[in-house]
């Protein structure tokens, strides 16, 4: 009964299946589906190489502290970094007394509530705060960008599929859009607001070219700020921020790997000797 | 229930005497994993993945524990306090990433453990019993990891839950009120956030009940071996401690190995990057996918495209996708073939290959976006998927004419078995 049972099920399911294969290829093959913009336009991220990379990597704190230096004047205008304290910035190098003067210098003041009146009010920032955001709410926001929200950058070369080396394609893809663009795909083309890009999943962002040109950022140690290389600095900066743990893990990591590799040798050899004399 | 020549736990000193007369705690597990438990001499690397899938769960329930210290099970602070373990917290990233991967290790090591019980019909009598419990082992896992994967409440936690307590909104009549019981609202909120939690924190306990059954039923007959010929005699058997305590010991270390290089340096190799955005209601994702560990699932749910007369396709996906599971229960019955390994049943042994290729494929598909040409593969490989267990596997024990089996474990192993006489009276496992 079970057998008649499941191979009359197993029929039923399966028979359908092909059914659907076939009306499905019969669709495919009458009306092939048409090939989108992005298909045709998108572009996967360049190669950027870091020195977090792979499981070697370390921070290279100076470019971590140009990459800061780039977040600081160009994108901390537009986008928050609400999980990252300005304490951090001591892994990046800087002493106390300089985590302090960022905090208490940071162009936007960290909301509080006077304790006189109770009512809203700002004040310097500290060590211990959050980096504060440039706007007070997402509706701010979207009002200040064209009705287009800034994400948080804390988490960003995470929480986008191509990593640092999306971030850094996607600020030095700006262009114009090809011809072919607008000739094949009229709708794709950048609407008012939007810039054509295209690492950009829909190839029209709404960000405008934060790094327009070169030297937009004095760099303090000297390097040339070429458009490549804040892009570069500023990617690193934000493999920092998603993941400031990154060192201490590797470190564990190899730390963790080599016990492991010395015990499962031992356990091997442990194994051979009770079995040794028991063919099996 | 043991073998008759088991050993028997004899308690030394005064202290153990004493604990033995009034909690024989030590004899239990004696008999359990020690020197008590006689188990086949010739147990190859797939019988090592039981306990690797046993210390899988306890690495879970520890890692998980101490998080659930520092963790939030509030939509409005969920996502916050998922970075407060990554950054502020001692340790809390290697916590956080060791639950993560942990949670798909566990996974390789049962689906790898799953497929070693196909090959070799683990699940045929007198075993029935201990695949059953297995099947229940694996749905709870699934129920469980599936909640866990809400709680960072993510763009992907967020969609995830709504798609698959959707699914049950695919019932006709009652499906729309059970997905909002379900949920506890409209749409996944904090009432869904605070129960995946309390359940997910629930599941993992109920789930180690459940393998203390399934060891028990284990312990009945015995383990199964490769040549699939039941144990004869004492020469068949080693004592599981010294014996294979070491060889788990050795497997846990590779598996140690091989988890930590995942944990330590890419450990977000196997996840979701949109996971990284806070839950948002108002901003569907491209592709919504589950965890990879879902995916041959949801190639098969996303497989019907087509309604079936008055049954609407999305139903039909939910019923194959339920029933591509279910339809395990039903093995032990569906498989009549007397012999066990499909070390020794040639036509079984070409399908199986083909088995295993076509859910890597199901796999790969449930990844893929809903798009052609991947719904149409999706289609033909889950049409196998049903025919495999359903038809061909019936049909193949009733054709096949499978290769001479060895008279005795021993036999396969030192070519002749001095002990037993063939064709002689078999030993029965005492009771």
């Amino acid at each position: 009964m079970i057998r008649i049972g499941a191979f009359l099920v197993g029929l039923f399911f399966a028979g359908w299946l092909i059914v659907s294969f076939g009306v499905g290829a019969a669709a495919y093959i009458s009306e092939p589906p048409q090939e989108t913009a992005e298909h045709a336009f998108h572009e996967k991220p360049k190669a950027l190489t870091l020195a977090s990379d792979g499981p070697m990597g370390k921070f290279d704190r100076q470019q971590l502290q140009r990459g800061f230096q780039v977040y600081k004047e160009v994108c901390a205008a537009c986008h928050s970094m609400r999980l990252v304290s300005f304490r951090n910035l001591a892994e990046l190098g800087y002493n106390e007394d300089e985590v302090k003067a960022i905090a208490a210098n940071w162009p936007i003041q960290t909301p509080d509530i006077d304790p006189a009146t109770g009512e809203a009010t700002t004040r310097a920032s500290l060590p211990t705060d959050p980096f504060p955001s440039p706007h007070a709410n997402e509706t701010a926001a979207r009002a200040a960008n064209n009705n287009a929200l800034p994400p948080d950058l804390s988490l960003i070369t995470k929480a986008r599929s191509g990593g640092a080396p999306y971030i850094y394609s996607l600020l030095l893809g700006y262009q114009e859009p090809p011809a072919e663009l607008a000739q094949r795909f009229p709708d794709s083309m950048p609407g008012p607001g939007l810039n054509y890009n295209p690492y950009f999943a829909n190839l029209n962002i709404a960000m405008a070219n934060p790094l327009g040109s070169d030297g937009i950022v004095t760099y303090s140690d000297g390097t040339n700020a070429t458009r490549e290389q804040m892009a570069k600095d500023v990617s690193a900066f934000l493999v920092w921020t998603a993941e400031p743990t990154l060192e201490k893990r590797h470190q564990t990591g190899w730390a963790v790997l080599i016990f492991l590799i010395i015990a499962t040798g031992l356990g091997y050899m442990a194994y051979r000797n009770v079995w040794a004399g028991v063919k099996h | 229930m043991s073998f008759s020549w088991a050993k028997h736990y004899e308690p030394k000193s005064d202290l153990t005497k004493w604990l033995d007369d009034r909690l024989p705690l030590p004899r239990l597990v004696y008999g359990a994993i020690g020197a008590g438990y006689p188990v086949p001499r010739n147990l190859n690397y797939f019988w090592n993945f039981g306990v690797l899938a046993g210390v899988a769960l306890v690495m879970q329930i520890v890692t998980g524990i101490i998080m659930a210290m520092h963790y939030a099970p509030n939509a409005l602070v969920a996502f916050d306090s998922t970075e407060h373990i990554m950054r502020n917290v001692n340790w809390g990233w290697m916590l956080r990433y060791a639950h993560a991967n942990g949670a798909s290790f566990f996974f390789i090591v049962v689906y790898i453990h799953i497929f070693r019980g196909l090959y070799f019909s683990s699940y045929k009598a007198p075993r029935e019993m201990i695949w059953l419990l297995g099947l229940v082992i694996f749905l709870l896992m699934m129920a469980t990891a599936f909640m866990g994967y809400v709680l960072p409440w993510g763009q992907m936690s967020f969609w995830g839950a709504k798609v698959i307590t959707g699914l049950f909104g695919a019932i006709p009549l009652v499906g729309e009120p059970i997905q909002q019981w379900l949920l506890g609202g409209f749409a996944p909120d904090n009432a869904a956030l605070n129960r995946f939690f309390s359940l997910h924190y629930l599941l993992p306990f109920v789930t180690a009940g459940v393998i203390i059954l399934h060891i028990w039923a284990l312990h009945i007959p015995g383990s199964s071996n490769p040549t699939g010929v039941e144990v004869k005699s004492e020469s068949d058997t080693v004592p599981f401690h010294p014996y294979y305590t070491a060889k788990d010991g050795f497997g846990l270390g590779v598996f140690l190995i091989l988890f930590c290089a995942m944990l330590f340096f890419a450990p977000n190799f196997l996840g979701h990057a949109d996971n990284y955005i806070p839950a948002n209601p108002l901003s569907t994702p491209a592709h919504i996918v589950p965890e990879w560990y879902f995916w041959p699932f949801y190639a098969i749910l996303r497989a019907f495209t087509f309604d079936f007369f008055i049954v609407p396709a999305k139903l039909l996906g939910v019923l194959a996708m339920f029933a591509s599971i279910l339809l395990l229960f039903f093995l032990p019955w569906l498989d009549r073939s007397p012999v066990r390994s499909g070390n020794y049943r040639p036509l079984f042994k070409i399908f199986f290959v083909v088995l295993l290729l076509d859910v890597l494929l199901l796999g790969y598909l449930g990844g893929a976006p809903a798009e052609e040409p991947y719904v149409m593969l999706s289609q033909l490989a889950s049409a196998y998927y049903f025919a495999h267990f359903l038809i061909i596997l019936p049909i193949i024990s009733k054709i096949e004419k499978p290769k001479p089996l060895p008279f005795s474990i021993t036999e396969s192993v030192l070519g002749k078995d001095n002990t037993g006489i063939a064709g002689g009276p078999v030993l029965q496992p005492a009771e």
